[in-house]
């Protein structure tokens, strides 16, 4: 190109005085960071740490196989499933109302023009509720439950039940709003009731895509009700802080396979269910 | 798994005059045994499940929620304590910052391997690799914390490698992905010139698939902050750690100012990602 044109070729890369900002201003943010999050990764390498860690992971073969053993195992996995769907089932109960209430998309105010102060407000509210019971993580939600009804599966159910309800609250009504809601503003503008409106226009037209996400968060459930046995919420991951508290890793290896195996078996589940409704 | 009795299916012979609706359940329809089932799972999963539902409604639960609820409403604000929950807000921040600029390098340095980037590349490597980021993030990143403190100690140490492990192997597939779809052009311009992979890498695929990289980057790490706040529960430091504590010794005005700063770090970190994230696609 530079021979056509006679100029000499641009041997300079044009952008690196812009890199090199970039390289520094990066350095500048990382240094407080690794100050703030103590991060010596050396001590892995420390030899009393070291060998800790390789006794513990030389552990991990061969896992415990033995017919005992894999019998609790599966005894806890079945746990997990169970905390998941029981979760999800009472986050549904919970979820339908709030979301039935929450949508503008059955506001008749809002039929001519701008919704009514009063359902307005009482939207809002529920969005806010919504708002709230997601945000709160749902380990949190497990701990306080944990102090009120005690160890046990209980607390998971309650916790997943709560943070899910708000997911699903917040991302039914964003459905609901966002596909054509010709047929049910028509219903309306009829004379149908709301709950009428809901069954014959909204819910048909929205099915799949909601019986889709809500299959999608019974997977994530399921990944969360393994995590939440770790503040004592039963399931796998109580079983598995026991152990890891004890330094056993083959017991350890065995239930981070078999955790495996699960979230694989749910993604599978959950793909070819979500593939059935299209 | 067996089908709980049901009416019988009505006769699929309409009658004369007026249509019937279709039956409600017949041996053939898929729909209805997958929604039978369903019906059992959570049937299964509330009979086998010991839950205390008379513990959860009893007048001293209530009690208790309430005494939680009204100190809850309380936040503390001394100053001292604020002073530690800002450290703390501090370290969960980098920790989730730090996490994911490690699983960024580390996702990347996965990906090429994991990646096939040109038809007829033997990437012998692209399955074993494949294998080991599905295994990396198929663990949560609590229990990969769990699992660290084992060899890194109590503190924010394991919770910055255990969000920089799970986080790898989500990046890294992201990272896969865009590289294998990014469009070939450009590389075959240049692996035709003769130019050694990862220079075809670095002035070809890289150029084209880095702004999908970032906004991946700065969508985990909202993943992440959310991971951080509570990793600290299982000893790994920040927010979770001080949380963790106060619940312990029941200290809920203490309790409260903690989720708050929790809410207030995520809804920062969000804010920060989206502003970056217009500010890169515009």
């Amino acid at each position: 190109m530079s021979a056509v044109t006679g100029a000499p070729p641009e041997l300079r890369d044009p952008a690196w005085t812009r890199r090199l900002f970039w390289l520094l201003a990066g350095a500048v943010l990382l240094a407080p960071m690794l100050v703030a999050t103590e991060f010596k990764p050396w001590i892995l390498l420390a030899p009393d740490n070291l060998a800790v860690t390789l006794r513990f992971v030389g552990d991990f073969l061969p896992p415990r196989l033995d017919g005992e053993f894999l019998a609790l195992v599966a005894r806890e996995a079945w746990r997990t499933v169970a905390i998941a769907t029981a979760g999800m089932t009472l986050a549904l109960l919970l979820a339908i109302p709030l979301t039935l209430l929450s949508t503008a998309a059955l506001s008749v105010s809002a039929l001519c023009g701008r919704m009514h102060a009063v359902p307005f407000v009482v939207r809002q509210a529920v969005r806010w509720l919504l708002i709230v019971l997601r945000s709160v993580p749902e380990l949190v939600w497990a701990l306080v439950f944990v102090r009120v009804v005690g160890l046990g599966p209980t607390a998971g159910v309650l916790a997943i039940a709560l943070t899910y309800s708000g997911m699903l609250g917040k991302v039914y009504g964003e459905i609901l709003e966002s596909g054509d809601t010709h047929a049910t503003t028509s219903l309306l503008r009829n004379g149908c009731g709301r709950l009428q409106a809901f069954a014959y226009g909204l819910l048909p037209q929205n099915a799949s895509e909601l019986t889709s996400y809500t299959v999608y968060r019974w997977e994530c459930a399921l990944r969360s009700s393994a995590v939440l046995g770790f503040v004592g919420a039963g399931g796998l991951g109580q079983q598995m802080d026991t152990s890891m508290k004890m330094f056993n890793g083959s017991e350890v290896s065995t239930m981070l396979l078999v955790f495996i195996g699960l979230v694989w078996l749910a993604d599978m589940v959950s793909g070819a269910l979500r593939r059935a409704i299209g | 798994m067996s089908a709980p009795p049901l009416p019988p299916a009505a006769p699929t012979q309409p009658a004369a005059g007026a249509p019937l609706p279709p039956p409600l359940f017949h041996a053939r329809c898929v729909a209805c045994w997958i929604v039978l089932s369903i019906l059992a799972l959570v049937v299964a999963s509330f009979a086998s499940l010991d839950l205390q539902w008379s513990r959860f409604f009893s007048l001293e639960a209530a009690q208790r929620m309430g005494r939680f609820v009204g100190e809850l409403l309380v936040p503390a604000t001394d100053l001292a304590f604020l002073g530690r929950l800002a450290a703390a807000s501090l370290e969960t921040l980098a920790m989730s910052a730090l996490g994911t600029v490690l699983a960024t390098a580390f996702g990347l340095l996965l990906a090429i391997p994991a990646s096939r980037t040109h038809e007829g590349a033997r990437a012998a490597a692209r399955a074993p690799t494949r294998l080991l980021l599905n295994a990396l993030r198929s663990i949560p990143e609590l229990v990969w914390a769990a699992l660290l403190l084992i060899s890194a100690g109590l503190g924010p140490l394991a919770g910055t490698l255990a969000l920089a492990m799970h986080t790898s192997g989500v990046l890294g597939r992201l990272y896969a992905e865009a590289i294998e779809n990014a469009a070939p052009g450009p590389a075959f311009a240049l692996r035709v010139q003769g130019v050694a992979e990862g220079r075809v890498f670095l002035y070809a695929t890289l150029p084209q698939i880095l702004p999908q990289l970032i906004s991946y980057s700065l969508y985990r790490w909202e993943n992440n902050i959310r991971a951080a706040a509570v990793l600290g529960v299982v000893g790994a430091g920040g927010l979770g750690q001080m949380l963790t504590f106060h619940m312990g010794l029941f200290q809920m005005s203490e309790t409260s100012s903690i989720l708050i700063a929790m809410l207030l770090l995520v809804a920062l970190v969000d804010l920060l990602s989206y502003t970056l994230r217009r500010a890169m696609a515009r």
